[in-house]
């Protein structure tokens, strides 16, 4: 994480990043206003935004951290624009990795009650209340 | 309940998933299933070379349909007997010629519980909030081609 910028940034980056982002006004209304009028500079932003022109620049790359935002050069100036592409990436890549572990926890939980099934002479001092299996 | 419903409402946060599965098995079978590097090779579909170890590295390469030339390594950091065991690893597809060794790992825990009817096994994997995005983007797109394929058979073993 070479790109945190001081500890707003951080603290980004280790929250849930949209939870973070939404949490304060001013990223909120950044998000909107990216969201309605499209790539903008930093001097646009700043218009009527009734914060200094530094604070924006820091929670644009305190978004930025979080994956919601990214900053492109367009002609002569530098502009922000929304970018929930990636972190819309990040979400499905997490959803399969869960989908991997209920799949993984079911083929745990076959494996070892079907062989628990077949070898109940060996169940030892294993009994349970309300299931099939009882030791004798 | 399948594993999928028990775990629904655990999975809010994006740092974090938790799955949590009663098996009608003794505790001690259930320990052995997941802390044998081999049976745990067996369900979790991987070719583990070695044995669990506290601070040891296992590789292994994965024998789940459609992902078999991916591998993993597996750093084990703590093991108590039959009721805990964690290992650190790289939750996304590697390509086994990159390096990765510098990149944050999420923590897998595993907690055994005697419960009513068997044993609760919770299944925790962490971290990945400081898991860089542009990764997470890049891993999706490594895999994005097997997982396509990988979908149907999953639903399959979920449902």
């Amino acid at each position: 994480m070479s790109r945190n910028r001081g500890a707003v940034a951080l603290k980004v980056t280790e929250a849930v990043p949209v939870f973070a982002a939404l949490g304060d006004a001013t990223r909120l209304r950044l998000l909107g206003r990216l969201s309605v009028d499209g790539p903008l500079s930093i001097t646009r932003l700043s218009e009527g935004a009734g914060v200094t022109r530094q604070a924006i620049t820091r929670h644009l790359y305190a978004l930025g951290d979080a994956g919601l935002v990214r900053n492109a050069r367009r002609g002569r100036e530098r502009v922000w624009e929304l970018d929930l592409k990636r972190l819309e990436q990040a979400k499905r890549c997490l959803n399969h990795i869960s989908a991997q572990w209920d799949a993984a926890a079911d083929r745990l939980k076959a494996y070892v009650e079907r062989e628990t099934m077949t070898s109940d002479s060996n169940a030892g001092s294993y009994t349970t209340k309300g299931s099939r299996r009882v030791r004798n | 309940m399948t594993a999928k419903a028990q775990s629904a409402q655990a999975r809010s946060s994006t740092d974090r998933i938790e799955k949590r599965v009663v098996l009608r098995a003794p505790r001690a079978r259930v320990w052995r299933a997941i802390t044998n590097a081999q049976e745990f090779g067996a369900w979790f579909r991987v070719n583990l070379e070695g044995a669990f170890a506290e601070g040891a590295t296992i590789r292994g390469r994965i024998t789940h349909p459609g992902y078999e030339h991916l591998t993993v390594d597996m750093l084990v950091e703590r093991i108590e007997p039959e009721r805990y065991f964690s290992y650190r690893w790289h939750p996304y597809p590697i390509d086994p010629k990159k390096d990765y060794s510098a990149e944050p790992t999420t923590l897998v825990e595993f907690t055994l519980d005697e419960t009513d009817g068997g044993t609760a096994v919770t299944i925790v994997e962490s971290g990945f909030d400081s898991i860089p995005l542009e990764r997470r983007a890049e891993a999706f797109r490594m895999n994005d081609q097997g997982w396509a394929g990988q979908i149907k058979n999953l639903a399959r073993y979920v449902s």
